[in-house]
């Protein structure tokens, strides 16, 4: 099963990113062969519509769970219906490798 | 003719705190406590938070238009009213339903929601801790609330 972290950096020290649509990097971690991938998110600096359009790129890579500190308004309904699962962790101080840590407890 | 049925009004984001203390009082009078609504908190944070109109927000909230300006002015009445008189704001109750169901982790503190509303969950997605409750919890009557403390 696929998991997507919002990462501020491309590293495992990095912070999670508190926001959705407009993170830094997008973490795709597979929990069964345990490969990762950081993708770059084209939508960082967008004006409106990052958040769709940041779906958009998760839910190609068909992730079941997203990590974030946040998600906006209009990408709950778009989640709900993709059945994909939202966990909103309020902890800014916490790194991208802690969480993949707890996944695979 | 009895009036028409209120119409539950849809909350996305429930608030991180249950209330709000006032500190540095100058008289330690006992005051009463402003009870905010839900849906009166969900309208301050859509109109100004999220900074939407109320058209938007109504949308969202899933009534008219005239009905969110009035839980609005409402919420904004008991604000003042808390700020003004020092009173402690207690965010609770309403006529409201949540977008989808959430639940919080009490061993890694995190929020998750339920995307198959058929299947039931038991434990945390994080830590894989059966240590969880319903976000419904902030949900409690005054005399639970008075239990409390």
């Amino acid at each position: 099963m696929k998991v997507a972290i919002t990462s501020t950096g491309n590293t495992l020290d990095s912070k999670l990113d508190q926001r959705f649509g407009r993170c830094i990097y997008f973490l795709i971690y597979d929990t069964d062969t345990k490969g990762m991938e950081f993708i770059p998110n084209p939508n960082k600096d967008a004006q409106e519509g990052a958040g769709p359009a940041s779906v958009q790129i998760v839910a190609s890579r068909n992730v079941k769970k997203i990590i974030s500190g946040e998600f906006g308004i209009k990408i709950k309904s778009l989640l709900d219906s993709l059945k994909i699962q939202m966990i909103v962790i309020k902890d800014p101080e916490k790194n991208v490798g802690e969480i993949i840590k707890m996944l695979n407890q | 003719m009895s009036p028409r049925p209120t119409r539950l009004r849809k909350i996305s984001n429930p608030p991180v705190i249950s209330g709000f203390k006032p500190y540095g009082a100058k008289d330690n009078h006992f005051k009463a406590d402003v009870f905010l609504q839900l849906e009166e908190y969900e309208a301050i944070r859509l109109c100004d938070y999220e900074m939407l109109n109320h058209q938007q927000a109504s949308e969202i909230m899933n009534v008219s238009r005239p009905t969110l300006t009035r839980i609005y002015s409402k919420a904004r009445q008991k604000l003042a009213e808390a700020l003004v008189s020092g009173k402690q704001i207690i965010i609770e109750g309403g006529k409201i339903y949540f977008d989808s169901e959430w639940y919080s982790c009490k061993i890694c503190g995190s929020y998750f929601n339920n995307p198959e509303k058929q299947k039931e969950i038991t434990e945390c997605p994080l830590c894989m801790s059966k240590n969880i409750s319903t976000c419904d919890d902030f949900n409690y009557g005054p005399e639970e609330y008075i239990k409390q403390k």
